[in-house]
């Protein structure tokens, strides 16, 4: 038996079972979140519970599809989930989640007005989702192959970098990072044959594609890079807490910027604990202590941000008014672009074999 | 009729032994494959909660798109190579195994051929990535040795993706090749040595025939699962890391696209047992 078979069995028993699984009781609090992202950090799930009395599940998903599946095939399981804002409007549209009920949570009041006001979080002028962290898809550097920091995308095509150009095994991360790169709008591409050419002259060039911050941080750990995308939390976490020569590049051409959300799901048992739990999780002091134990993206809480030190990363460049100019935020994607998208990205692949 | 009723009592003695195994492959593995075929005929994952239907689709998406063709038949190739390779690798060491090496000798080289299956998979290709990069063991090795200076940057390339799954799959070969090779007797090589028989034409007219049974079902464990591989071929491959099972994993993992996933590897399945069947006669008169 082939491994993708048997991996999808593993995965189907465990959708069986989990829809199985016993309704969640009343001081539990179920959130559903990538792994390793925060929430389920011990530490603070200990000073929840300590503070609360309410008891953390935490589950996990692995892309936003499987994501919004378990809220559909678990109703009432989950309290919490962790959505990108792009996939807000889908999990909406689908009934999947309830209007938030912002007063219960005193530190909303503190989220900057661009995210909290996001129309991608809030519909008919109810809360959908609560914004927590915000990050940019741009490029980071391995600082001993450079003299001096890049500026422009442009870099990575440069033939200096031959075999040693990562980017992330993401076809719609590629596509959009292709469209920044021709100057177009990443959530209204026009020139769709300009990206496929621009990303096929880039092929040559890349040593492999990443698919974890593991892959990255070893890659340069071992000098076989110099450049690729990387995630901005990532580059952070590698430089302050792996001390690695690595620094991440806004190019002057721009940078994806995505925002992640919290929502309670339709039919949540416990809202009053996932209420305290999204509160929690945009508090400074949550925030102030993930950044310095762990590494993390930018808060959506100001007075969170503020918290930090002055020079600290996530305050110095990305709250650079230079940078918020260039990026642009990601907005929802259909099904239809998706696969388009994917089809695209591995084509691409296949030829440059 | 003694017979009829000694055998039915046998088999009635051996429905307890058998009853466990075969309710464990019912339930462990016949049902969730029925899953997967009916999902492939779906438009959409009828746990995804969206309406859905049958179709053919997922199947005609193979044919209907080139790229799926290219990457069946390069992993095919790979799954070639690698055969090849454990063969060229793997029989040699299972002769020496079965008619040079006695006793405790014999003991220990087998525990070094089976010890890779003691360590997980994952953790036996990271080892190499160590290896075989710039800078790597290999390189550093090769350098403090050897007088002059030589780059060898062998991860993230094609030859990478064969030297971690020949290293995964060899022992395969050595055990069925030891068994069959241990089995002939030694006596047929005297026999034939002591009629003229040069040791080329002993090894072509007795002990490779002889072994047949042995090499056949080697490769045939080797090739199948290693045609639809895709861990080896995504940490080692690199750029070149494309193939078909790495697309099927991303149908799964990735875009959560099941029915596209299943009808790919349903597809595969078929291929593979095309193959098989169409080689076994010839294999088989050989052997």
């Amino acid at each position: 038996m082939r491994m993708p078979d048997l991996t999808a069995l593993l995965t189907a028993t465990a959708v069986f079972t989990s829809a199985l699984a016993f309704a969640a009781k009343a001081d539990e609090v179920h959130v559903l979140n990538w792994k390793g992202y925060g929430a389920d950090e011990p530490w603070a799930v200990e000073a929840f519970e300590k503070a609360t009395g309410n008891k953390v599940v935490n589950d996990f998903f692995n892309s936003e599809q499987e994501m919004l599946t378990k809220i559909r095939t678990n109703p009432g399981l989950y309290d919490v989930v962790m959505i990108n804002a792009a996939f807000n409007d889908q999990a909406m549209a689908g009934k999947l989640i309830q209007p938030i009920d912002v007063s219960k949570l005193p530190n909303y009041a503190d989220i900057s007005k661009d995210k909290a006001g996001s129309p991608m979080l809030v519909h008919d002028g109810k809360v959908y989702g609560v914004p927590w962290v915000w990050g940019l898809t741009a490029l980071a550097i391995n600082e001993k192959s450079f003299d001096k920091p890049p500026t422009s995308i442009a870099e990575m095509w440069d033939a200096a970098h031959k075999g040693r150009v990562v980017i992330r095994d993401d076809a719609v991360e590629a596509v959009q990072f292709g469209a920044i790169a021709t100057g177009q709008n990443i959530n209204d591409i026009k020139d769709m044959d300009a990206v496929k050419t621009k990303l096929t002259s880039l092929m040559p060039q890349i040593k492999t594609f990443w698919s974890s911050e593991n892959d990255w941080n070893q890659m340069v750990a071992s000098n076989q890079i110099d450049i690729g995308t990387y995630w901005s939390g990532s580059a952070d976490r590698a430089k302050t807490h792996f001390k690695l020569p690595v620094s991440l590049v806004v190019p002057q051409e721009g940078a994806v910027a995505w925002l992640d959300a919290f929502s309670i799901p339709v039919g949540a048992k416990n809202v009053a604990g996932a209420e305290a739990f999204i509160n929690y999780m945009i508090d400074p002091k949550f925030y102030v202590e993930w950044v310095t134990k762990v590494g993390a993206p930018v808060s959506a809480n100001t007075k969170a941000v503020e918290a930090l030190p002055e020079d600290a990363f996530n305050r110095k460049v990305m709250g650079d008014p230079e940078v918020a100019k260039r990026i642009q935020f990601q907005a929802p994607i259909t099904d239809a672009q998706r696969e388009a998208y994917l089809a695209l990205w591995q084509q691409l692949k296949v030829d440059v074999k | 009729m003694a017979a009829a009723t000694a055998s039915r009592s046998g088999l009635r003695s051996a429905l307890p032994l058998l009853a466990p195994a075969y309710l464990w492959l019912t339930v462990a593995i016949f049902l969730p494959l029925s899953a997967m075929v009916f999902f492939s005929f779906m438009t959409e994952l009828p746990l995804s909660g969206k309406p859905w239907a049958f179709t053919l689709g997922n199947y005609a998406a193979f044919f209907s798109q080139s790229l799926y063709l290219t990457l069946l038949l390069a992993s095919l190739r790979l799954g070639l190579e690698v055969t090849l390779w454990c063969v060229v690798i793997g029989y040699p060491a299972a002769y020496v195994l079965a008619k040079v090496l006695k006793g405790r000798s014999r003991e220990a080289i087998f525990l070094l051929v089976i010890l890779p299956f003691w360590s997980n998979g994952l953790v036996r290709i990271f080892s190499w990535a160590m290896v075989l990069r710039e800078g790597g063991i290999l390189d550093t090795a090769l350098n403090a040795v050897l007088p002059f200076k030589i780059n060898i940057d062998l991860m993230y390339s094609y030859p990478a993706v064969i030297i971690g799954l020949v290293h995964s799959y060899v022992p395969y070969m050595v055990l069925t090749c030891y068994l069959t090779l241990q089995a002939i007797d030694d006596s047929l090589i005297e026999a034939g040595r002591s009629l003229g028989a040069s040791r080329l034409q002993v090894l072509k007219r007795v002990i490779i025939p002889l072994s047949m049974p042995g090499l056949v079902a080697g490769a045939a464990l080797i090739f199948v699962p290693v045609v639809g591989s895709f861990m080896e071929p995504r940490i080692l491959g690199g750029r070149t890391g494309t193939f078909y099972g790495t697309v099927i994993e991303d149908q799964f993992v990735a875009v959560f696209n099941w029915p596209l996933g299943a009808a790919l590897s349903f597809i595969l399945l078929a291929v593979v047992l095309v193959i098989l069947a169409v080689a076994s006669p010839v294999l088989r008169r050989a052997a």
